[in-house]
């Protein structure tokens, strides 16, 4: 039974993965690229300050892929294999699911299963630390950035596993609607918390003391030493229609995953009901 | 809920008992937590093969659209 649940994950997951590749494919992709043309922009400005300074900048090593490589095949990749993976963790948690979540329906658990995905994955994580395209973010911070969001994607998934426990503890008290509200309260506080205590990326060591305190490393116009703008910040309308895109390509990936395995889940669980042989134990739960 | 009423109307039985697929189960996990981690990590924060930025120049625009951070 749990083979049949994973590869059925890992099919949709990587089924989702390559709508979420398509859509990026059209919409994402023009946005990175106008992303790295104000990098490539911005740093010749830097070269010139610079050079007037007395400086020499450092060359950039040669890219290791074109742009083309990384815009249609490396995407392509990421993009699947990341739905594949997430379809497999995906069928993993359905699995161990099944029966200790209440009374629902396998298409309805499906859907729910994949919402938690969404949410823990990435949708909660993204409210505090939100997808950037290139050239947002400092060298120096990486490490500190990777370990903040990934504190984050694992304090999401902890605290929305211990919300669905919860629930069903509390709903022998409070019955279904209310136990679901307080437990699902309980979460938002409890991630709240762990919001406002991990510090913003702008207030981590290495930007203050470059930068002053700013909410984040999105760059900021580029100014000579009279203090005159001889380049502008990163344009705000390429932020937000790349953040956009990333939150509707998850989306995407999600809805997928869920409306995908939710009929084969049915289908699994009506092929064990007719095979006695096979079926699992029910429980009363 | 018992197995003799309707599929469709059934709502979901126990599958996994706990330790009985725990091999398949965290098989599964470990190899998709694997590609999470090569595909959004892995040479940036920190680098399994050595100094080589071949998976994350590779991968480099799922990894930003996909929320990790980047560079
Ligand atoms: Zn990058």
């Amino acid at each position: 039974m749990e083979r049949r649940f994973i590869v059925r994950g890992l099919l949709v997951g990587a089924i989702g993965g390559l709508l979420a590749f398509v859509f990026a494919r059209i919409f994402a992709e023009p946005q990175i690229q106008r992303a790295i043309d104000y990098e490539s922009g911005r740093d010749a400005a830097q070269a010139v300050l610079d050079k007037a300074a007395g400086l020499t900048a450092e060359t950039a090593g040669p890219d290791l892929f074109s742009r083309t490589i990384q815009a249609n095949v490396g995407i392509g990749v990421g993009m699947i294999a990341f739905g594949a993976a997430m379809g497999g963790l995906y069928a993993v948690a359905y699995a161990l699911a099944c029966g200790r979540t209440g009374k629902l329906r396998p298409r309805n658990l499906a859907l729910l299963v994949a919402l938690g995905g969404f949410l823990g994955f990435y949708l909660i994580p993204f409210i505090k630390y939100p997808a950037n395209p290139p050239a947002i973010g400092h060298e120096e911070t990486i490490r500190d950035r990777s370990g903040l969001y990934l504190v984050m994607v694992v304090s999401s998934i902890a605290f929305l596993v211990l919300a669905v426990w919860l629930g069903q503890r509390l709903k022998p008290r409070f019955g279904n609607w209310n136990a679901t509200l307080l437990a699902a309260l309980a979460c938002a506080v409890a991630i709240g918390i762990v919001m406002a205590l991990l510090p913003s990326l702008g207030h981590l060591h290495a930007n203050v003391e470059q930068f002053g305190r700013h909410p984040t490393e999105t760059p900021l116009p580029l100014k000579d030493p009279q203090g005159r703008i001889v380049y502008p910040g990163f344009p705000a309308d390429v932020l937000f229609n790349f953040r956009f895109y990333s939150v509707a390509a998850q989306a995407i990936l999600w809805a997928a995953i869920g409306l995908c395995f939710a009929p084969l889940a049915e289908r699994l669980f009506a092929e064990t009901a007719q095979a006695p042989g096979t079926a699992p134990e029910p429980v009363t739960a | 809920m018992s197995m003799s009423t309707l599929p469709t109307t059934r709502t979901t039985p126990v599958v996994l008992p706990g330790t009985r697929a725990a091999l398949w189960l965290f098989g599964t996990v470990a190899l998709c937590l694997a590609a999470y981690y090569f595909i959004g990590v892995d040479q940036g924060a920190t680098s399994v093969f050595g100094n080589s930025m071949y998976i994350h120049e590779f991968v480099h625009d799922a990894r930003h659209f996909l929320g990790f951070p980047c560079h």
